[in-house]
């Protein structure tokens, strides 16, 4: 085999893989820096992947298509929020409700549509001049969508937003000592709101990219418990927008080796990479000193309300 | 709303900057605010003197938003007001530093100042609010380091934080709850120095307290409260300590207890060269020894935070240490179980009664027996004795005077006081060896406080060895024979009780060292 063609598409398809997990991690941090754990990840991105799969398939338009699939995941969300935030139910139950429930509902509407192929997908761009560059242009600027830059993009933005602005330290406040921030005039529940549902919008634009773009297709449980992963990459990125960045693709690429080495390994081994590698991960977040460092706002999966003791 | 009101000639009859009138609030059980009226003054310090539970910080929580009240009135510089939120409340000029303070640990002093704070630019907030903390800093004596996040402050530094946060915020009225309970005496003194320049300012501050002497030194006026309602308003200068406590506690009060003279026996806990680690991986415990014997109490004095939380959780094998030794009469139990220390005779008062003391939907007899529900009599084979738990937990309840409706009753329905009193009855049982006591009457009101005073001197008398970890320095020299000061994890010396004074303590507390005398003097 050609090593160097060999790494260099490894990586381009780590980048392409490792989308939709970035998305993912991106809204979850967002949700879990303002306190609010949301474990539905895994079905606002089933539902967004079947939102921009039957929108782009009636209209034509994968744009349009995207932002259906952002919507839904921000509704998802919003039904989050509610439970979570107004009715104080338990973050962790409502959450695997929600996933269980966009699993289910993704599956009856997508009946219909199954194993349909895309008409019209989201057109894989090389970048005019940057793709020229040896080994470093294929592997980053050939055969990406548009959506690979904008996340990385994002990444960056949301890091500046949390860490040097105004509204970070309120989200971060909010997330550490809810009743601090109550305390000084910010709107805990808006706050928290905003982030969830900021989450899910971003978790239904990481599914609709894997429907309209990665696999322009419709089959259902497409998400193959990408949710999940996204939960462990966000304790992994340490809830941090950047570190993010080299979670996603570190994830994307097990996911893509488990496909490439499937001549040489079993291939249900190969499936239980990512999940074995999570594990492995949250593990060793868990340990020694790094703990304190790494360690989750302090208010995570606590509902607030005011006065109490 | 009227503009600022501190511009206007000072003949001119001038309204109130703070008036609440008939305020009313209560609590599932108890009324926390029975008809309260309370005036402040601008340029006046007043203090809000009661003991705990009194309803002193229900009442600021009602003025600052946090609570709505059932009923009565709120006027704010001659004006009606509805003050829904803290948000309320800081636009009306009013700033709030908790006795709990509202920080956000991991993060910077900059930050915590930025935090809601109208007009700061939206990029970059804590740069632009670091300008002008500094000016404040200097201008009110209160320095402070913007870029230091904030839980590697010491509690006099945080508290200057919130006192900056408020009036960086513009507050005219400072409400402080409780203020010196994180002082040392000197930082008190301090404290008290930026009151008067605040006072100078026009500013009026409501000083909340249970500490007589220093209601005294800093008030102008002393409004006493006792269960929810005010007792009566006195001028400082016309008033004294013994009057002031009767109005708070309702009865003459004894301010002395009897105590033997100390007639130390054996060494029952040493403590050898001890290094622990707190949560997040820093050294709480930086070499500490000493040695308590039996027939002596032993007080461990410092303000919260020094490393006497960690002390404790280690001594009752809640906390591994990673150097040292730990004997229990001569025995070496480092690092061993809760159990074993408990079978071995080390009772634990813990600081955090609900949550570490009790299990608080377990009835009372079965919190009575849980150190020994495993152990005969109380289980047999297996299975639990309850005509032996009843009988045991029947005379707990009478020798201890714990107020309960029935045995049955889960524990978590008892006052504050009588679920102390509970634990020192299983604590206390079976003769321990050693008793470790934390802060084991914080909160508590006078009565309740007296007895477990009294039952920790009959320990004592009993022969066991009883360490007091106490934020209460009138405790601690009231009730230890010798009082070790803890600072930053180390123990700053050894000082017998009859020669400490109070400053010397208070400079101990603040990080000067004294000779340590490791054991007590009769070994
Ligand atoms: N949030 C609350 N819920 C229920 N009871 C409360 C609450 N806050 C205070 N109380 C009760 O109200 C009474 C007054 O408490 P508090 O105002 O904290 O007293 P103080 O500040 O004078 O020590 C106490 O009996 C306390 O138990
Ligand atoms: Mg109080």
């Amino acid at each position: 085999m050609d090593w160097t063609s060999w790494v260099i598409s490894t990586v381009s398809r780590a980048l392409a893989f490792g989308v939709p997990l970035l998305w993912g991690t991106l809204g979850e941090i967002y949700a879990e820096r303002a306190g609010v754990v949301n474990l539905g990840v895994e079905g606002m991105m089933i539902l967004g992947a079947f939102m921009a799969f039957a929108v782009t398939q009636s209209v034509g338009s994968p744009g349009l298509g995207l932002f259906c699939a952002a919507m839904v995941g921000g509704v998802a969300a919003l039904v989050h929020a509610f439970l979570t935030v107004t009715l104080r139910a338990n973050q962790y139950v409502a959450g695997l409700a929600l996933s269980m429930f966009g699993l289910g509902l993704a599956g009856l509407l997508g009946r219909g549509w199954e194993g349909k192929p895309l008409s019209s997908t989201l057109p894989y761009l090389t970048v005019p001049g940057l793709s020229r560059i040896p080994v470093l242009g294929p592997m980053l600027f050939q055969d990406q969508t548009v959506l690979t830059y904008i996340g990385l993009v994002l990444a960056v933005l949301l890091w500046i937003l949390l860490f040097r602005t105004r509204w970070g330290v309120a989200i971060r406040s909010v997330g550490e000592n809810p009743a601090t921030a109550d305390a000084l005039g910010i709107n805990v529940t808006l706050v928290r709101y905003l982030c969830v549902v900021f989450g899910g919008l971003l978790a239904g634009v990481g599914g609709g990219y894997l429907s309209v773009a990665y696999r322009p297709a419709w089959t259902e449980g497409m998400t193959a418990g990408m949710g999940w992963i996204v939960i462990a990459l966000t304790i992994f990125a340490a809830w941090d927008p950047l570190q993010a960045i080299w979670g996603a693709f570190f994830f994307g690429a097990l996911y893509h080796l488990s496909y490439r080495l499937q001549a040489f390994l079993a291939p249900e081994l190969l499936k239980l990479m990512p999940y074995f590698f999570a594990v492995v991960v949250l593990a060793a977040s868990g340990f020694g000193r790094a703990r304190w460092r790494r360690r989750a706002p302090a208010a995570l999966g606590v509902p607030y309300v005011r006065g109490e003791r | 709303m009227v503009g600022r009101f501190l511009g206007q000639p000072s003949d001119s009859p001038r309204p109130a900057l703070v008036l609440l009138k008939d305020i009313t609030k209560r609590f599932p059980g108890v009324v926390a605010n029975d008809h309260v009226t309370f005036e402040l003054r601008p340029g006046e310090v007043h203090a809000l003197l009661g003991e705990n539970g009194a309803g002193k910080t229900t009442l600021m929580n009602i003025l600052y938003g946090l609570y709505r009240p059932d009923s009565g009135e709120i006027w704010v510089k001659g004006e009606r007001v509805d003050i829904r939120s803290p948000r309320d409340a800081i636009r009306l000029g009013i700033g709030m530093v908790h006795q709990h303070f509202k920080l956000v640990l991991p993060h910077t002093v900059a930050e915590n100042v930025a935090l809601g704070l109208a007009g700061m630019p939206f990029w970059a907030p804590a740069r632009a609010v670091a300008q002008k903390l500094r000016e404040l800093s200097q201008r009110y004596g209160l320095p402070v380091d913007p870029e230091r996040r904030v839980w590697e402050l010491s509690a006099g530094e945080q508290q200057r934080v919130e006192i900056l946060k408020a009036l960086i915020r513009g507050a005219e009225v400072l409400i402080l709850d409780e203020p010196t309970s994180v002082l040392t005496p000197q930082e008190a003194q301090e404290l008290f120095k930026v009151l008067a320049r605040m006072k100078a300012e026009g500013h009026g501050i409501i000083f909340i307290s249970h500490k007589l002497d220093e209601v005294l030194a800093v008030a102008d006026r002393i409004t006493v409260m006792r269960r929810g309602k005010v007792v009566g308003t006195v001028l400082a200068q016309d008033t004294n300590k013994a009057e002031l406590a009767r109005m708070m506690v309702g009865r003459e009060v004894v301010f002395r207890f009897t105590k033997t003279v100390c007639q130390p026996g054996e060494e029952a806990l040493s403590v050898r060269d001890l290094y622990v680690r707190d949560d997040r991986g820093l050294w709480a415990l930086k070499g500490v020894s000493f040695g308590v014997c039996r027939g002596e109490i032993l007080g461990i004095a410092g303000i919260a935070g020094n490393g006497q939380r960690e002390l404790v959780e280690v001594l009752t094998g809640l906390r591994p240490a990673e150097r040292g030794k730990i004997l229990l009469l001569g025995r070496d139990v480092t690092n061993r179980s809760p159990r074993l220390l408990s079978d071995l005779g080390c009772a634990h008062v813990p600081e955090e009664r609900i949550r570490m003391g009790i299990v608080p939907g377990l009835s009372v007899e079965e919190n009575l027996i849980l150190k020994r529900h495993h152990r005969e009599p109380f289980c047999w084979g297996g299975f639990l004795q309850t005509w032996a738990i009843r009988a045991f937990a029947q005379k707990a309840v009478e020798e201890y005077g714990i107020m309960t409706p029935s045995l049955r009753t889960p524990a978590k329905l008892l006052s504050g006081g009588n679920i102390q009193r509970l634990i020192l009855a299983r604590e206390l049982s079976g003769k321990p060896v050693v008793v470790i006591a934390a802060h084991p009457t914080y909160g508590l009101d006078v009565g309740a406080t007296e007895q477990i005073r009294q039952l920790l001197l009959r320990q004592r008398e009993e022969g066991a060895a009883v360490l007091l970890v106490s934020e209460d320095l009138e405790e601690i020299m009231e009730l230890a024979d010798r009082i070790a000061v803890m600072f930053r994890g180390e123990i700053m010396g050894i000082v017998a009780a009859g020669e400490a004074t109070l400053e010397e303590i208070g400079l101990m507390m603040a990080g000067e060292r004294r000779p340590v005398s490791v054991r007590g003097e009769g070994t």
